[in-house]
């Protein structure tokens, strides 16, 4: 029977719950890494027992772990992420230039068709790729040497890189995303990009149309429709028909367009998620609500998804990578606050129960569906 | 012989428990003690200092014979005890943060 593991990072270490395909009772295990901050852990599609893990502690730097064995054991593979030539500058908060300056991995995304080969996305922003499992990285520099890059400028977490979403129907296709420039695309494999935020428009910056410094929190896909594209900003959830040529707002209707995860439905292409939070400076649901909103319509009608979530007195976040659907039918929706819950949903978000409730505060959510 | 006192972060990610034992050939300073560690345990690289520059991360700190001597430079030689293996050489953890 075809099962689903859970993948949950948390600032304290990570997580691991599978269950079956019915999805009611859930083994979980961790803290695996107790004590050090997880900001994602994801699985290959090409084999789902692969799993690679971002590890990161400010005292002693990155880690990089592997496994094998769909988490039962690990191994620590290279962790070393340096910059490719001249290191340049990006904008800093006070309005001069600052060096490129590595802190973390933000995001890890296995390549759709081969476990050994891996992309990463850092802070300071810039991606990387492995070819061989994750024992060497080497920087696909274009991207953090484009032009623009001066203009580049952190968000509050910093200048990550930390969305990639690779294109399963052109090859050499990647989009990603960096807070605060917006989004870029290669249609090289990397090898030259460009940035694609037409539509977007930023009140927080001086030029609200500008053609980088937006800060996208996610961008998602589904794979069967590659050329259409859900994102959530830091204000504005929005939508692209073209592959990012141009992105128009569908965030009308729910209570506050601001928030941090996007994802889309397994099997239904224009159903897609997010969770509302009140503002860019309290970031917790609306009115001590925590509710799931789902649009059946790729975006302008919303509906609340609340049956089985906390409904008064509750004031959690969700953060960006926090968010997954599985593939079994019914589509399972997860996601993961800064409580410590993660809720699953078995039925695409139309009831939802806590898998776990007392977790260090999440930081990321994958899903994988086992055969 | 010189004894290593890792940090406990770190001793579970080497697999080791308790002192760890390395040998150095010449002269015995941090950065050479640091060398023969992270050749014994590769997953350490880029924990204690940093694997571009080399410089000691900012929140680890190096502790003997009751100094320390985080900011002395990587080619001091380090105290004699330290070097003829009657005192550890302590990789610490600063006190910082949660």
């Amino acid at each position: 029977m075809s099962g689903v593991r859970v993948l949950v990072g948390t600032r304290k270490g990570a997580f691991i719950l599978t269950a079956d395909g019915k999805r009611e009772k859930w083994d979980v295990s961790g803290p695996h890494f107790g004590g050090w901050e997880l900001y994602h852990l994801k699985g290959s599609p090409a084999d789902p027992n692969r799993i690679y893990a971002s590890q990161s502690s400010s005292w002693f730097g990155q880690i990089i772990q592997r496994s094998s064995d769909g988490g039962k054991t690990w191994e620590t593979v290279g962790n070393k992420f340096a910059y490719e030539g001249a290191v340049g500058n990006h904008l800093w908060y006070d309005g001069t230039q600052r060096p490129f300056e590595f802190a973390r991995v933000w995001h890890l995304e296995p390549s759709l068709s081969d476990p050994d080969t891996v992309y990463a996305g850092i802070q300071d922003a810039a991606l990387y790729r492995t070819t061989d499992g994750g024992q060497t990285w080497r920087e696909l520099p274009a991207l953090r040497t484009h032009p623009s890059a001066g203009a580049w400028q952190p968000g509050a977490a910093g200048m990550c890189l930390h969305t990639i979403v690779l294109d399963p129907q052109t090859p050499g296709r990647i989009f990603i995303a960096i807070s605060a420039a917006g989004v870029f695309r290669s249609d090289d494999d990397g090898k030259s990009w460009r940035p694609i935020n037409r539509g977007l428009r930023s009140e927080q910056i001086p030029d609200p149309t500008a053609e980088v410094g937006h800060c996208v929190h996610r961008i998602a896909m589904h794979p069967s429709r590659p050329n259409v594209l859900f994102m959530q900003k830091h204000w504005d959830v929005m939508r692209s028909d073209d592959a990012g040529e141009s992105w128009k707002d569908v965030g009308e209707g729910l209570p506050t367009d601001f928030g941090f995860p996007i994802d889309v439905h397994a099997h239904e292409p224009n159903t897609i998620y997010v969770v509302p939070i009140k503002s860019d400076s309290e970031h917790y649901v609306p009115e001590g609500k925590l509710r799931v909103y789902r649009s059946r319509t790729g975006g302008h009608e919303w509906e609340p998804l609340t049956k089985g979530l906390p409904q008064s007195h509750c004031y959690v976040n969700v953060l960006r990578d926090a968010m997954a659907v599985d593939r079994l039918d019914p589509c399972g929706v997860y996601f993961g606050t800064s409580g410590g819950q993660v809720y699953g949903s078995a039925n695409a978000g139309d009831s939802w129960s806590a898998i776990v409730r007392d977790l260090p505060p999440v930081v990321s959510v994958e899903a994988q569906t086992l055969p | 012989m010189i004894r290593v006192i890792l940090p406990a972060h770190l001793r579970t990610l080497a697999r080791v428990n308790g002192e760890v034992k390395v040998e150095v050939k010449g002269k015995a300073t941090q950065r050479a003690v640091l060398d023969a560690l992270e050749t014994s345990y590769p997953a350490l690289r880029g924990t204690i200092r940093d694997q571009v520059t080399l410089e000691r991360r900012a929140f680890v700190r190096f502790f003997a014979c009751e100094q320390d001597l985080s900011q002395d430079s990587p080619d001091e030689p380090l105290p004699g005890p330290v070097a003829a293996g009657t005192e550890p050489f302590m990789i610490v953890g600063a006190m910082a943060g949660g």
